[in-house]
């Protein structure tokens, strides 16, 4: 029973994940075609780069739920910059990911400077970057060729190197994708060899004995919250690339599928802990649920109760682990 | 004998209570008389705390009787020691009241939650009563304050004010002075003469043996979880007393290898935090072993935090080898050249759920890395060369260190720092909880130290260890540094009789 508990929650959700594709796949036969499943991965790219932020907060103990609102700022901030800007590529990218880590510099501040629980002082940026972007937008979209409020029209045109990103092949795979693959492989790196990945690890693992080894813990927490604002940056970036308009509330429903993604992650291999390979599964498993329920017309509207359905059994699953483990 | 024990007084007999078969408590009587003040005396262990838990209801005993005013009763829970009129005053009274709620709230707090009490309530009545209440005690004490706003010192005024609202006859201070200032600490002594006076029996637990004979009429000393002599405080000495809690003393044999004492190495001057840590000053030369000995509470781990930047100092400085070092952070410290291996070595000292080599890597992952990347190699080879130097007993270094004995637990957690170059090595208790052959090792490990010309601060409250080991102890006493020895001066009775506040009359 003992090992049969373990096995499960090492490969628990690797065994969910290959059940629904199975399932789907036997479903509906335009499942498991390649162009379907390249599509999976192309949607999922951004969720992950997204949750990649949030496997960076939980690593450190911490959470980050404005990486959403920073999603949507840094999609029409860039799509602005292109349209109503005409800036190059390279200071359009540059702004955005800036953005991203002035919002990690600010969390980092409330939460490691003047000691705000982390899910309040984030709830709290959360709204303040959301509002940020409604205001700079005045509500609206930014697209191609739109009226400016004086009437003329917009003077800029996304940029088409800038839409490679997001729409882009190389061969048969989509670009977004190819990112989404050396962003996972370069930050499971960072963390299992860098000295920053140790540290940062160590730190949420027990802050004060990492404090009391040295380790300049703030730094570390800090640094962690501004790699959480960085990576949602370029998950918007992507998004703005991808769709080619700068769409308001991109990030609305972002951080939902970003956190279940982190937690089903916990129990990816049985590592107990955030971790990105586990992240990456985890963004998978929420892609293939909406695109397979999708195909069984099950309506858009109800993917809330999907993605929740999912947090909460990665929570269930890795609590009870985690609880049995403690007392154990 | 039936006459005297009809007599208003409370008695235990033949008290035995074991913890999973080792004995804590063996056949000890105690009787406590109405309106006396009696102190309970002891070290660390004795069985003071656990005989009190069991009048509290805490804990039941295995055997024995307690008999209250000639009537034998039973306690099986704090509730029933509260209804037969038996109060404990705990030393953290932070846990004992409700901050959010005003002083009279409080105050009437049992009153207010028993069963069947009123279910609305006479606010103009509970707070005159309180206010009655604490002006009997000579407290003035605003009773719409909340109890969160009060000072220590108030808040336990307001704990002695409830339990005088419920008819209290007979109380318990646990180390209630630890915390106050001497001021604070005079104005409970008059609080406790006047509960006295009301006829009133006290139990006092307290370290400071000063004031036990400042207040108490008799004092009981433990040890072992015996009881050795009860006696009328007029009637001894605080000698008698240190000799009573310590016995006979067996000098513990501690090899002791010869370093040559060099320069002054580390220079501390005027640290200082609150009540807590005392205008703390001392230097220790290269190669030399200093130990700072003094009761639990004494200040010392504040002292070690304070040293390593763990905690923020009021104010003082430290220097090694004549540079001023920069408390901000343990970074910092670190980098000045001292390095600290904290008392709660699970919780501080090591992390539990890391490998023995991740442990070792800590506070050198840069000299270990190429370009910000670990190398794996030099891990590994930083790891065994630590575990070879210390004989940490474990399977590889890729152990989990939760997985390690005691011992090797603290081994890892000092030798994390071996590798670092360091000059000044802070020890926080480093042999609690490990086996006798650890400790030789951890001596061993710290001798060591010292032949290579580190300066050793050795924080204990193990009297033994520090003659045994130190070539000079400084006694510790309420966050103040109180008395030096040389080597070979101090023996554990006059450490004891210093450590509680006391000073040797002979000399």
């Amino acid at each position: 029973m003992e090992k049969f508990s373990s096995f499960l929650f090492k490969y628990g959700s690797l065994i969910v994940i290959a059940i629904v594709i199975l399932f789907f796949s036997l479903w509906d036969e335009h499942f498991f075609t390649y162009a379907n499943l390249s599509d999976i991965l192309r949607s999922i790219s951004i969720v992950t780069f997204v949750a990649i932020g949030v496997t960076f907060s939980l690593t450190v103990d911490g959470f980050d739920l404005s990486v959403g609102s920073t999603v949507s700022l840094t999609t029409v901030v860039t799509a602005a910059m292109m349209v109503w800007f005409e800036q190059p590529l390279i200071v359009v990218l540059i702004v955005a990911i800036a953005i991203g880590a002035l919002v990690g510099l600010l969390n980092a501040l409330l939460i490691v400077r003047i000691r705000i629980p982390d899910l309040l002082a984030t709830l709290a940026v959360m709204y303040i970057v959301a509002g940020i972007h409604k205001t700079y937008t005045k509500g609206y979209s930014i697209y191609n060729n739109m009226p400016m409020p004086d009437g003329s029209t917009a003077p800029g045109v996304f940029n088409s190197s800038f839409l490679w990103l997001g729409q882009g092949k190389i061969g048969q795979i989509p670009v977004p994708v190819i990112l989404m693959v050396i962003a996972v492989i370069v930050v499971h790196l960072f963390f299992k060899y860098s000295k920053w990945g140790r540290q940062m690890q160590t730190t949420g693992g027990n802050e004060e004995a990492a404090r009391l080894s040295g380790i300049r813990v703030r730094r570390i927490r800090t640094a962690a919250y501004v790699a959480s604002g960085v990576f949602a940056a370029i998950g918007g970036v992507l998004f703005a690339a991808r769709v080619g308009t700068g769409q308001i509330d991109a990030g609305a429903p972002m951080m939902m599928e970003a956190v279940a993604a982190v937690f089903v992650g916990y129990s990816v291999f049985g590592a107990g802990k955030p971790n990105v390979i586990g992240t990456f599964f985890g963004a998978l498993l929420i892609g293939v649920l909406l695109n397979g329920l999708t195909m069984m017309k099950v309506q858009y509207y109800s993917n809330d109760i999907v993605k929740g359905v999912v947090l909460v059994l990665a929570l269930a699953v890795t609590f009870i682990h985690l609880n049995k483990r403690r007392n154990g | 004998m039936q006459t005297m024990s009809a007599n208003k007084q409370l008695q235990m007999k033949g008290i035995r209570k074991a913890f999973s078969g080792i004995p804590a408590l063996r056949n000890v009587d105690f009787i406590l008389h109405s309106g006396e003040v009696h102190a309970l005396l002891g070290a660390n262990g004795a069985g003071k705390s656990t005989l009190m838990k069991i009048l509290s209801g805490a804990y039941s005993q295995d055997e024995g009787t307690i008999v209250i005013d000639g009537q034998q009763v039973h306690i099986s829970s704090p509730g029933d020691a509260k209804s037969l009129g038996i109060h404990c005053v705990y030393q953290e009274v932070d846990t004992a009241l409700v901050a959010q709620l005003s002083v009279v709230e409080n105050v009437m707090l049992d009153r207010i939650s028993a069963k069947g009490s009123k279910a609305w309530l006479n606010w103009g009545k509970l707070e005159k009563e309180a206010e009655e209440t604490l002006a009997r005690l000579g407290a003035r004490i605003p009773v719409r304050r909340k109890a969160g706003e009060l000072t220590l010192a108030e808040k336990q005024l307001v704990l002695i004010a409830r339990l005088l609202t419920e008819k209290a006859k007979y109380v318990i201070f646990d180390e209630p002075t630890a915390p106050l200032s001497l001021e604070e600490a005079e104005r409970l002594f008059r609080v406790i003469a006047q509960l006295k006076s009301e006829g009133i029996g006290i139990v006092f637990i307290s370290h400071r043996l000063p004031e036990v004979f400042q207040i108490c009429d008799r004092v009981t000393v433990m040890r072992d979880g015996e009881r050795i002599v009860t006696e009328a405080a007029a009637a001894m000495t605080m000698q008698d007393v240190v000799h009573a809690m310590l016995g006979r003393v067996f000098e513990e044999e501690y090899p002791k290898l010869e370093a040559a004492i060099g320069k002054p190495l580390l220079n501390v001057s005027g640290i200082h935090l609150g009540h807590q840590v005392k205008d703390v000053s001392f230097d220790v030369k290269s190669g030399e072993i200093v130990a700072i000995v003094g009761l639990v509470g004494a200040g010392k781990t504040e002292l070690s935090r304070l040293l390593f930047g763990a905690d923020k100092a009021d104010g003082g400085t430290v220097s090694v080898n004549g540079q001023a070092v920069n408390l901000a952070s343990p970074a910092d410290a670190f980098k000045g050249g001292l390095v600290l291996v904290p008392e709660e070595r699970r919780k501080q000292g090591i992390l539990v759920e890391e490998s023995v080599k991740n442990n070792l890597s800590l506070p050198i992952l840069s000299a270990l890395s190429k370009l910000g990347f670990l190398s794996g190699k030099r891990e590994t080879n930083n790891a065994e060369a630590v575990i070879g130097r210390l004989g940490v007993k474990t399977s590889s270094p890729e152990q989990k260190v939760a997985h390690l004995s005691g011992g090797n637990q603290q081994k890892v957690s000092i030798g994390k720092w071996l590798p670092t170059g360091a000059s000044v090595y802070l020890f926080d208790e480093p042999t609690k909880g490990v086996d006798i052959g650890a400790k030789s090792d951890i001596f061993k490990i710290i001798g060591t130290l010292a032949t290579q010309g580190k300066a050793i601060v050795y924080l204990t409250c193990e009297f033994a260890e520090a003659i045994g080991i130190a070539d000079r102890i400084m006694v510790m006493c309420d966050g103040k540094l109180v008395k030096q020895f040389g080597r070979g001066e101090a023996t554990q009775e006059k450490l004891m009789l210093y450590a509680s506040g006391g000073k040797d009359e002979t000399v």
